[in-house]
């Protein structure tokens, strides 16, 4: 596994005059295996909370799922606290410790929680560690990165996220299977990679300061960085995309009402596009740095238009379900890692988590109002028409942010 | 610190942490052993084929060690008394004279589930369709028709109170009279087209009439469905996972009221007068209940201390008078056969 997160040596840079190895950033690998070991953690909990909360609490589905949207929403908000705390201290390292222990500390919780208003509140700080770390440490990999390769960097930490993702759940059904009914060893052990990752963190994990040295950086200023000109058309593009951009959910519900496989496998449906997301991280950061990141960008929504239209098909069948989880995954590899270094480079230094923050938090919010609209339409007029609308009005998107967005991937800020 | 008390430091934390989750899944494991070894909490015995013969009580039995998840049966003159245990296994389980159906799950990465009917024997004689996480299961009073309801997950981000189940009738000699899901649904007078519709819950009341819960943006019903007309009918509002008694003349329910999310209340709905009454059960019962005779209901629940993954089935008499009492302990989805 290890061979795919380094580049090819002798690299394909020809006017790279004696540049030093063309390798992403050792602080880049170690963050990602952090964030590896935390959602294994994470993920690990995640898969069995349904039937927990189910089968042993004794719990209907619903009630759950209620409580989840919610949580997404003040997530959002803390992510920009975290990126603004960050970027304040000039210590985003510290910011990510709080953001990764406060999920860590959330697993040990579980042991003790009971009942249904306990448990939410631990998933709860679990979400909130996860809004607060999130911008910090894009920043320290944008930080710890060379600028032209920033989108392969991007591209490996969330391949190794992502790996750590797919691990969990399989360590966790793993460990029911040793111990049958024991949801209490899944709460230890999880907790026990959560401290590992935290352990890698705080020790090996460089404290990189991001502003150079120089003056805190006031609130105002850091508003005045992520509202100023800069950041303006990015972040509408980014709202205007997300706004267009349905819950993958409402995908794998479309694909199981038509196809019964689907039907059957539905918990399965979002590993088939993490396979592809993982796949693919690293090659599209790659065409990132090398085309532009706005573009790959841009080009990653065309993925998502095939994904709604394909969705909407009126009959289904194996080929048509794996082609969407297929095309999702491209999207996800296109966007995900594409939009924090597009952000990263169109900042000063000293507001990079700001700016990080605000596009993602831009990103959840407008794809959290569209999961609402989407999911009222889908009530209202079902599944096919609704994703033929979304896919029509991405089409008229598409090409305005990519006119929006033109010539930025030449824009960089000299701090 | 130095590079290399970092690595010692990153090495003990490993070990502890290693051997701190290691040693405490080992002991579990061997606690369950200990207690699978140990002399099961209930009383096993009894003549299954006596106990059949007389008017006598289905049900899942969640007494750990021996017999968890396996389907028992007790006299109803003898609730509380020893058990006979069943060969079959499975997480929901309902049953006529004539036949039970049975849900069971196959936990792994993918838990799948299936549907079987099982004969008087308990062997499996035919797998029914299913999709997704199996929730309720009803025979018609014959044992000819079967009703099964999954959640196949809705999309819960964003989206409260949304899900998705699916609700399969079929004949039991094997022929799909449909997903009732995909019948016309009227509620008050006017045809409900909404994508969104759900139904669940059925309980039958002759070889082609049964009620059921239908839902649509984010309201229940009581529906009155025929399976030959393929349409059911709003009755009366708020009412799920409804159970007809035995004299088919009321239906007990859940009630959602203005409670919290994910909370209900029993209550009885006289289908003669339209009186409702609210039982004395205080709990949230997240369960279709079961008629024991025409006065009282029965309904599995959670323990609410968390020691174990058991359940309990409880009984209420059905005018909203008296008050809850266990009637078999470890025990879940119980089944009235006379």
């Amino acid at each position: 596994m290890y061979v795919t997160l380094r580049d090819r040596p002798g690299s394909d840079e020809p006017g790279g005059a004696g540049r030093t190895v063309k390798r992403v950033s050792s602080t880049v690998v170690l963050l990602g295996v952090v964030s590896l070991l935390t959602d294994v953690s994470s993920e690990m909990v995640a898969s069995v909370l349904p039937l927990y909360l189910t089968a042993a609490v004794g719990l209907s589905p619903v009630a759950y799922g209620f409580l989840d949207g919610m949580y997404q929403g003040v997530s959002a908000f803390l992510r920009i606290a975290g990126g603004y705390a960050g970027d304040r201290g000039g210590q985003p390292k510290w910011v990510a410790v709080l953001g990764y222990g406060a999920s860590a500390l959330s697993r040990i919780a579980m042991l003790v929680a009971t009942g249904f208003a306990a448990i939410t509140a631990v998933v709860t700080v679990d979400r909130l560690g996860k809004g607060l770390r999130t911008a910090p440490r894009d920043a320290l990999i944008a930080e710890a990165s060379d600028p032209k390769m920033l989108g392969r960097a991007f591209g490996v930490h969330r391949t190794l996220d992502t790996i750590g993702a797919a691990i969990g759940p399989l360590v966790a059904f793993a460990l029911l299977a040793a111990v049958p009914g024991s949801y209490d060893s899944i709460w230890v052990v999880s907790f026990a990679f959560a401290v590992i990752g935290v352990a890698v963190l705080v020790l090996f994990v460089p404290n990189l300061r991001t502003a150079a040295g120089t003056a805190r950086i006031g609130l105002r200023r850091a508003f005045r960085a992520v509202a100023g000109r800069s950041l303006r058309r990015p972040l509408l593009a980014a709202g205007v995309l997300g706004l267009l951009t349905v819950g993958d959910g409402f995908l794998y519900l479309a694909l199981q009402e038509r196809d019964d496989f689907a039907a059957v496998y539905f918990p399965l449906l979002y590993v088939g596009t993490n396979l592809v997301y993982l796949a693919l991280a690293v090659p599209m950061g790659r065409l990132a740095d090398r085309v532009g990141r706005a573009r790959v960008l841009v080009a990653g929504h065309g993925a998502l238009l095939a994904a709604y239209l394909l969705g909407a098909l009126p009959t289904g069948g194996l080929g048509l379900t794996l082609a969407v989880l297929a095309l999702l995954g491209v999207f996800y590899a296109a966007t995900d890692g594409v939009l924090p270094a597009l952000i990263s480079r169109l900042v000063p230094d000293e507001a990079r988590g700001s700016g990080i923050a605000a596009a993602q938090t831009v990103v959840a919010l407008a794809r959290f109002a569209s999961s609402v609209v989407f999911g009222l339409l889908w009530s209202l007029q079902g599944p096919a028409w609704s994703l033929l609308l979304f896919a029509g009005l991405l089409l008229l998107a598409v090409p305005g942010v990519a006119w929006l967005l033109r010539g930025i991937d030449s824009t960089e800020v000299n701090a | 610190m130095s590079p290399k008390a970092r690595l010692a430091l990153l090495a003990a934390i490993l070990a502890v942490t290693l051997a701190g989750s290691v040693g405490y899944v080992w002991n579990v494991r061997r606690d369950q052993a200990a207690t699978l070894a140990a002399a099961p909490a209930v009383s096993a015995g009894g003549d299954l084929g006596a106990m059949r013969s007389q008017p006598h009580l289905v049900f899942r039995s969640t007494a750990l060690g021996q017999g968890y998840g396996q389907v028992a049966v007790v006299p109803l003159s003898a609730p509380a008394g020893p058990r006979a245990f069943t060969s079959a296994s499975c997480e929901r389980v309902y049953a006529t004279a004539a036949d039970a159906i049975c849900l069971s799950a196959d936990r792994g990465l993918v838990t799948t589930y299936k549907a079987q009917l099982l004969d008087t024997a308990w062997a499996p004689m035919r797998d029914l369709p299913l999709t997704g996480l199996p929730s309720r299961a009803r025979l018609s009073r014959d044992g000819s028709l079967a009703a099964t309801t999954t959640f196949v997950f809705g999309d819960s981000y964003a989206n409260p109170g949304q899900f998705s189940t699916r609700t399969v009738v079929t004949r039991t000699d094997g022929e799909v009279v449909g997903d009732i899901e995909k019948f016309e649904l009227v509620v008050d007078g006017k045809v409900i087209t909404a994508a969104d519709k759900n139904l669940w819950g059925v309980t039958f009341l002759d070889d082609d009439r049964f009620y059921a819960t239908a839902a649509s943006g984010g309201k229940t019903w009581l529906v009155d469905g025929n399976l030959s007309q393929r349409r059911v009918t709003s009755v009366r509002g708020d009412v799920e996972c409804p159970s007809l008694s035995p004299d088919l003349t009321r239906v007990a329910f859940k009630k959602h009221g203005d409670l919290p999310a994910g909370k209900w209340r029993l209550a009885v709905y006289d289908l003669r007068n339209g009186r409702e009454t609210v039982l004395a059960e205080t709990r949230s019962v997240d369960d279709q209940v079961e008629w024991l005779d025409d006065a009282t209901v029965i309904y599995g629940l959670p323990r609410e201390d968390q020691t174990s993954a058991s359940s309990d089935v409880w009984a209420v008499p059905a005018d909203g008078t008296g008050e809850p009492k266990v009637l078999v302990s470890d025990a879940w989805s119980p089944a009235v056969v006379r």
